[in-house]
């Protein structure tokens, strides 16, 4: 870059130029040279660590199991896949998984557009910024210390039964709503931040026009501000999806005795039977690329 | 150099074992005792210089500052401990090769024997591995197979009924109150959540079905893991949740989730609540016993040999099973002081009636390990793929 910056010079000067920045020169000469420089790394990273690694666990889904010693034996089966597909309770799993993974992304976007909406046009600056702290708070927390205190929460004894008591009501307990509700409660400042930002960026007035031609708020929301947030909510989406799709721990801590999902099938069996949980682990891949394609098609990743 | 020659044995044993699954089944005909074909690891002769180091994988709680530096000082060998938490975690570590030592249980020991990763051990090298260790943990299939031993005992415990006091008044003597529909307590029962928890079924099945002919609740053919598996299901209705972290056991039954399930006497300790209570019921149950076993590969195999001994000794292997909460394997302790003496009573670590019923963890393998050689039993993996259906 420095070549392209040096001033062209008299004559006799330019070699002298040249030789002092050779690097630079054969960069501007060579214009593969700048892209090899450039990718070199990022591309190591990610073929070498990222896709080839991934590529080793799925290759094994092909492989066979020593039934005694749980030692993988290269070669070649399709075994491992039927079993995946043919087993009712392994498709019921893989079902609910999508279905949880969809509900806590409906579930984010439903508390994520009122609050946005709250933040960008009603609230005064100093809350705001109190809000926005309020929502990238928890992501300071550990992962595993949000789930333990949605668990006490939600124990039998625990806060929500204690809080509801006087009304009558009782929790769901460890449960799949739970489950729903813990991830949803993870997930959410992924969802909150881009909708937020893309409501900020809504031009006041719109609101105000929208309110001149006499649209009440809730048409407003839905015929001015839910298009222009499209595409922030599926780029959320894609964020609250995949990571739903992809969790067991809240499963097994607070999802009680039938929320079985991909990832405690996968976790059950990639030590005594890394084959099968690498077979099994095709699927959130295929539910993601799916769901990823389906995002393209809207345009919402280019915006993101 | 050494490894290589290792990667080779072990080689070698897995396609013998790949033979042998085509040839005859190799369990000994009339005296019921299994044979197995385990990779000819050679077994250290003398004891040289320490090394300066070993490395342990254990399970938490064995290896503790408490007595690991005084061996430092006395040795000159350094501790290095990993904690794993499960058994399947522990195999796939000790194959790594990275480490010297293991303290393995009954479910991870059998193949890692028959995996060659562990080898043989030399008892005239472990003075302390002697007449004290307990009847009931000398002899063990999987640490004596082929008249070899290949694990120093560690201690052991059975999984225990665990209830409510305030809601379960009386002391169950059943396991039904877990396993039947018709349970007073349904919705509020617990059970461990790991595929080895099917032995667990197998007990009971054995107790009140006898037809099925279940001998070993690691043995199980087609029909029998099957009939497990129908009780695990019936389980399921009124199990409020399954436990695989010892953490969320403890606060489910502290938080009232649940009132009755399976158990260790640890957590019930580590509860702190008076309202637990823990009892062995009539059908017996499933349990674990736990032994170091030294690595085929191990590049510090002199500080290991002088860990096992110096953890075998009355004292440290008493200090071990204190700090666990389980029986000691070596019943010297026993005799040390009143505090051993009522620990010994409370986890009745001489009491071989007591854990006569309790079956140690095993691997199941297609190798029906009660003997039979006209079926072909269930392995572990046909036990992973079964437990996922039970959660459905």
């Amino acid at each position: 870059m420095t070549a392209i910056a040096t001033p062209p010079t008299a004559s006799s000067s330019a070699p002298a130029a040249a030789k002092s920045k050779p690097l630079s020169t054969l960069l501007y000469r060579h214009r593969w040279l700048r892209l090899v420089g450039l990718l070199s790394l990022p591309l190591t990273w990610l073929v070498g660590l990222y896709i080839v690694s991934l590529a080793l666990l799925l290759v094994t889904a092909f492989w066979f199991i020593d039934p005694f010693t749980s030692k993988v034996i290269p070669g070649f089966t399709l075994e491992n896949f039927a079993l995946v597909f043919s087993e009712p309770a392994y498709v019921t799993t893989a079902l609910r998984t999508l279905g949880i993974a969809l509900a806590v992304t409906l579930l984010s976007a439903a508390f994520a557009i009122p609050l946005g909406i709250f933040m960008a046009k009603l609230a005064s600056p100093w809350l705001r910024a109190v809000l926005a702290v309020a929502i990238t708070l928890p992501l300071w927390a550990g992962y595993l210390v949000k789930i333990l205190a949605m668990r006490i929460t939600f124990t039998e004894e625990g806060f929500f039964n204690w809080v509801m008591a006087p009304f009558g009501i009782t929790g769901p307990g460890f449960s799949l709503l739970t489950v729903v509700l813990t991830l949803t409660y993870l997930w959410f400042p992924y969802m909150a931040l881009p909708v937020y930002t893309a409501i900020r960026q809504i031009p006041v007035n719109l609101f105000d026009a929208s309110a001149d031609m006499g649209a009440r708020g809730f048409t407003t929301i839905r015929t001015v501000v839910l298009p222009l947030l499209w595409p922030a909510l599926l780029a959320g989406s894609v964020f609250t999806f995949s990571l739903s799709l992809g969790d067991y721990i809240v499963a097994r801590f607070v999802g009680g005795a039938n929320a079985q999902m991909i990832g405690s099938i996968i976790a059950s069996n990639i030590n005594l039977n890394p084959p099968v949980a690498a077979a099994f682990s095709v699927i959130p891949i295929a539910f993601v690329v799916i769901y990823l394609v389906v995002t393209r098609r809207t345009g919402a990743l280019e915006r993101m | 150099m050494r490894k290589k020659l290792m990667a080779i044995s072990a080689t070698a044993a897995v396609s013998a074992l790949i033979l042998a699954g085509c040839a005859a089944p190799a369990a000994e005909e009339g005296s019921g005792e299994l044979v197995f074909d385990v990779p000819d690891v050679p077994m250290l002769e003398e004891l040289g210089e320490p090394e300066g180091q070993v490395d342990i994988i254990a399970w938490s709680g064995f290896v503790e500052p408490a007595w690991a530096d005084t061996f430092t000082e006395e040795t000159g060998c350094v501790v290095n401990r990993r904690v794993a938490g499960t058994s399947d975690e522990m195999v796939q570590l000790m194959r790594t090769g990275d480490y010297d030592l293991v303290s393995a249980s009954g479910d991870a020991s059998l193949r890692l024997i028959v995996g060659g990763d562990v080898a043989p051990i030399n008892r005239d090298l472990i003075p302390n591995f002697g007449d004290d260790i307990v009847p009931g943990m000398q002899g063990q299939l999987y640490d004596t197979i082929n008249g070899k031993v290949y694990g120093v005992p560690i201690g052991r415990g059975a999984n225990i009924l665990q209830y409510n006091t305030e809601v379960v008044t009386e002391t169950p003597t059943s396991w039904d109150i877990v396993w039947e529909a018709d349970s007073p307590y349904a919705g509020q029962i617990t059970a461990y959540d790991a595929p080895i928890y099917i032995a667990d079924a197998a007990v009971y099945l054995m107790y009140h079905q006898p037809e099925l002919g279940i001998q070993n609740p690691y043995a199980l053919d087609e029909t029998q893991l099957a009939a497990a598996v129908d009780l695990l299901k019936q389980q399921n209705e009124i199990v409020a949740e399954y436990w695989a972290d010892p953490v969320a056991q403890i606060t489910s039954f502290v938080g009232g989730t649940t009132v009755a399930g399976t158990s260790w006497e640890i957590l019930r300790k580590l509860a702190a609540d008076d309202r637990m209570q823990g009892t062995l019921p009539q059908e017996g149950s499933t349990g674990w016993s736990d032994a170091w076993m030294i690595s085929s590969q191990s590049d510090s195999p002199n500080c290991a040999y002088l860990w096992m001994d110096y953890t075998s000794s009355a004292e440290v292997n008493g200090a071990i099973a204190m700090n666990f909460g389980m029986a000691p394997a070596n019943a010297a302790f026993c005799e040390l002081n009143d505090e051993a003496a009522a620990h010994c009573e409370e986890f009745n670590a001489l009491n071989e009636d007591y854990f006569e019923n309790v079956w140690y963890w095993t691997t199941p393998i297609e190798q029906c390990l009660d003997g039979r050689t006209e079926v072909r039993c269930t392995s572990f993996q046909d036990w992973t793929n079964a437990w996922a259906t039970v959660k459905g």
